[in-house]
C-alpha cells in the first residue's frame, strides 16, 4: 500500500507542519514551516490527479506569496512574540471572552464534526467515481477555465489590478521628503 | 485507494489550525499565514471533491482562491508595513484605536 | 528488477553524476576564460593545463574548520545551503537530454534520456527554480550579519521581479510548441525549414529567447546582477559567514542553477538534442554542444559587463524587460491564433 502510505506521510507532515506554523513565535520559522505544509499539499494534489495545481500551488504560494511575506519579516525584522506581552494584553485572558471564545470553538468542531459524519457516501476511494483522466489533463482545465469561468477569470484580473495599486498606496511613505530624515 | 473522507479531515484540522492561529497568535504576520493554511484547507476540499466527482470545476476554483490569496496577502502586508512603521509593533492589540 | 528499470536508475545516476561535474568543470572554465580575457593563463599549476583545480579547491573547502557565527539561526543557518543544493539538482530531473535511445538495440522499447518525463515539464522546472530563492533568502538573514541581510533582500526582490519576465517568456513558447512538455516541445523543433534553416524557435522567439536569457542570469544571480553578493558592497553578500561545506555548496547550486538554465534555454529555444549531421541517436551530443555554448556565453557575460546599480535593475527589469515580454507574448498569440484559423 506505498500510496496510502504517502497519503498518510504528506497529510502528517501538512498538518505537523501547519500545527508548528502557530505554535511557536518566530514568525520566521512559521514562514518556513508554512512553505513545508504546502509542498506537502502539493504532493497531495499530485496524488489527487491535479498536477497543474500542484506545480500553481508551489509557483503562487511557495514561489511568490511566501516570498513576499519572508520578504515582509526580514524587512520589518519582525519581533518575536513577547510572552509576558502576549500574557497581558490576550484578549483570551478575559474571562468572558474566553468562555465566549471556547463556545465558539467548541462549535465549529460539532460542526466541522457534524458535516463529516453527515455524508455517508464520502466514505468511498476518492477515485471510485470517475477516471484520472477525466480530471488530470492541463488542456481541460485550460478550456473550462477560458470558456465557462471566463468572467470569473476577468473579475479575477480586476482584483488583481486593484490589490496592486492598493498595496503600492499603503506601502508607499507618505512623505519622502519627511521620512527621510528620521527613518532607520 | 484512500477514501474521500481522509481527505476531507485532513482538510478540516488544517482549517482548524489556521482558525486556531487567527484567535491564538498576536502577531499581525503569523496571523495572515493562518488565513492562508484555511485558505489552503479549504482548496484541498476543493480538489478531492472535484477528483471524486470527476470534474475539473474545483481545481478551476482553486486558481482563483490562490489569486484572491495572492491578492490578500499583497494588500495584508501593505497594511502590515504601513502599521509598523507607526507604532513599532506587530501585535494587533496596539491598533485598537480607529486614529493617531 | 528488469533491465529497463535498471537503465532507468542508470541515466538517474549518471545525471547527477554529470551535474556534480559540469559544476566543478564551470569552475575551472569560468577562471580559465577569465583569465584568457584578462591576459593571464588562469590556473595552470594543478594538473595538465591545471585542469585539477577544482579538485584541488573542494579538498581545501573540506578541510577549513566550519564556523556558525555567534547569534545565528542554528536551524536555518544549516539549512539554508541545503535548500539551495537540493532546489538546484531537483530542477533538473525535469529537464530531458536525449532523444530516445534503445542503447543500440539492448532494449525492446526505447528508453528517453532524461530523469523523468513530466507532462508539465516546463512549469515543474520553473516551479523548482522558484523555490531556489529560499535558500538564498535565508542564508541571508539566519546569518544575523547586515551584509547578509541586505544580501538576502536584494535576492528576493531581484528573483521575484524577473522571475516574471522569465515565465512570461517561457509562456511565449509554450503557445508555440502547444504543449507544457519540454520533451514535446524539443520534438516539435525537428526538421528544417526551406531545407536550411533549423526549426528552432529562437528563429520565432528572438526576442524571447533574450528575455529568457537576461532574466536567466538575474536568476541565477550572475553578473552583471550579482547583487546579491556584490563584492564591493557588501562583503560577499548572503554568503559572507559561511565557511568550508556550508560555503560550497552555494557556488555549486548557482553553477548547477546555470546548467539548468541553459539546458532549458537549449530544450526550449535551441531545438534540444535535434541537428543536422549526427543520427538521433547521438543527439545528446548536439544537447551538450547547445548547452556549453550557452555557458560559455553566460561567462563571456560575466567578465565584459560591469554590474548594474540596485535601482537600474529594478528599473530595466519591470520597465523595460517585463513589458517587452508582454509584448512579446501578445504578439505571439496573435500570430498563432491567426495562422492556425
Amino acid at each position: 500500500m506505498p500510496e496510502t502510505l504517502v497519503f498518510y506521510l504528506l497529510a502528517g507532515l501538512a498538518i505537523g507542519a501547519s500545527a508548528l506554523v502557530i505554535g511557536q513565535r518566530n514568525p520566521m520559522y512559521s514562514v518556513m514551516l508554512l512553505i513545508a505544509s504546502f509542498g506537502a499539499l502539493a504532493g497531495l494534489y499530485i496524488q489527487l490527479e491535479a498536477p497543474f495545481v500542484a506545480v500553481a500551488q508551489i509557483i503562487i504560494y511557495a514561489g511568490a506569496i511566501m516570498v513576499l511575506f519572508l520578504f515582509v519579516v526580514m524587512l520589518l525584522n519582525a519581533p518575536q512574540e513577547d510572552a509576558a506581552e502576549w500574557d497581558r494584553l490576550h484578549p483570551l485572558r478575559q474571562p468572558g471572552i474566553a468562555r465566549f471564545g471556547a463556545m465558539l470553538g467548541l462549535l465549529l468542531v460539532v460542526q466541522l464534526a457534524w458535516a463529516l459524519i453527515r455524508a455517508a457516501e464520502i466514505g468511498a476511494p476518492v477515485g471510485s467515481r470517475s477516471d484520472a483522466a477525466a480530471v488530470s489533463s492541463v488542456r481541460e482545465v485550460g478550456r473550462v477555465l477560458f470558456t465557462d469561468y471566463m468572467f470569473a477569470f476577468e473579475a479575477t484580473s480586476i482584483l488583481i489590478l486593484v490589490a496592486m495599486v492598493g498595496a503600492v498606496v499603503l506601502a508607499r511613505r507618505e512623505d519622502a521628503g519627511e521620512a527621510e530624515g528620521e527613518e532607520r | 485507494m484512500i477514501p474521500l473522507s481522509d481527505y476531507l479531515i485532513v482538510s478540516a484540522i488544517l482549517f482548524a489550525i489556521g482558525t486556531a492561529g487567527v484567535f491564538l497568535r498576536r502577531n499581525l504576520i503569523t496571523i495572515l499565514l493562518s488565513v492562508e493554511i484555511m485558505l489552503n484547507a479549504v482548496n484541498l476540499t476543493f480538489v478531492a471533491f472535484g477528483r471524486y466527482l470527476g470534474s475539473v470545476d474545483g481545481q478551476i476554483i482553486v486558481f482563483f482562491v490562490m489569486t484572491v490569496a495572492a491578492a490578500e496577502a499583497a494588500v495584508g502586508l501593505a497594511i502590515v508595513i504601513a502599521l509598523f512603521r507607526h507604532r513599532e509593533s506587530l501585535n494587533p492589540e496596539a491598533f485598537t484605536a480607529l486614529k493617531w | 528488477m528488469d533491465l529497463r528499470f535498471l537503465i532507468q536508475l542508470g541515466i538517474i545516476g549518471l545525471t547527477f553524476f554529470m551535474l556534480i561535474n559540469a559544476s566543478a568543470l564551470l569552475v575551472y572554465a569560468e577562471r580559465k576564460v577569465m583569465g584568457f580575457m584578462q591576459q593571464r593563463y588562469g590556473p595552470y599549476l594543478v594538473g595538465p593545463h591545471g585542469l585539477l583545480q577544482p579538485l584541488a579547491d573542494i579538498l581545501k573547502l573540506l578541510m577549513k574548520e566550519e564556523l556558525r557565527p555567534r547569534g545565528a539561526d542554528r536551524w536555518l543557518f544549516t539549512l539554508a545551503p541545503i535548500l539551495s543544493v537540493t532546489a538546484a539538482f531537483a530542477a533538473f530531473a525535469a529537464v530531458p537530454w536525449g532523444a530516445e535511445t534503445t542503447l543500440f538495440g539492448l532494449l525492446d522499447e526505447p528508453v528517453k534520456l532524461g530523469v523523468a518525463d513530466i507532462n508539465v515539464g516546463v512549469l515543474v522546472v520553473f516551479a523548482i527554480t522558484s523555490m531556489g530563492v529560499y535558500g538564498i533568502v535565508l542564508a541571508g538573514w539566519s546569518s544575523n550579519s547586515k551584509y547578509s541581510l541586505l544580501g538576502g533582500l536584494r535576492s528576493s526582490a531581484q528573483m521575484i521581479s524577473y522571475e516574471l519576465s522569465y515565465a512570461t517568456a517561457l509562456a511565449a513558447v509554450i503557445l508555440l510548441a502547444g504543449s507544457l512538455s519540454l520533451r514535446e516541445t524539443v520534438d516539435a523543433q525537428a526538421g528544417y525549414w526551406f531545407g536550411v534553416i533549423p526549426r528552432w524557435y529562437v528563429f520565432l522567439q528572438p526576442l524571447g529567447f533574450i528575455i529568457y536569457m537576461i532574466a536567466g542570469v538575474a536568476e541565477t544571480n550572475r553578473a552583471p546582477f550579482d547583487f546579491p553578493e556584490a563584492e564591493q558592497e557588501l562583503v560577499a553578500g548572503y554568503n559572507t559567514e559561511y565557511s568550508s561545506v556550508r560555503f560550497a555548496l552555494f557556488p555549486q547550486a548557482e553553477y548547477i542553477n546555470m546548467t539548468t538554465m541553459a539546458a532549458v534555454a537549449t530544450d526550449l529555444y535551441l531545438g534540444g538534442w535535434h541537428g543536422p549531421f549526427l543520427p538521433p541517436e547521438y543527439g545528446w551530443i548536439w544537447f551538450l554542444v547547445k548547452v556549453g555554448a550557452i555557458l560559455f556565453a553566460y561567462i563571456w557575460v560575466r567578465w565584459t559587463v560591469p554590474r548594474y546599480r540596485y535601482d537600474q535593475l529594478m528599473r530595466f527589469g519591470w520597465k523595460w524587460l517585463f513589458p517587452a515580454s508582454v509584448v512579446n507574448l501578445i504578439v505571439t498569440a496573435a500570430l498563432v491564433l491567426a495562422l492556425n484559423a
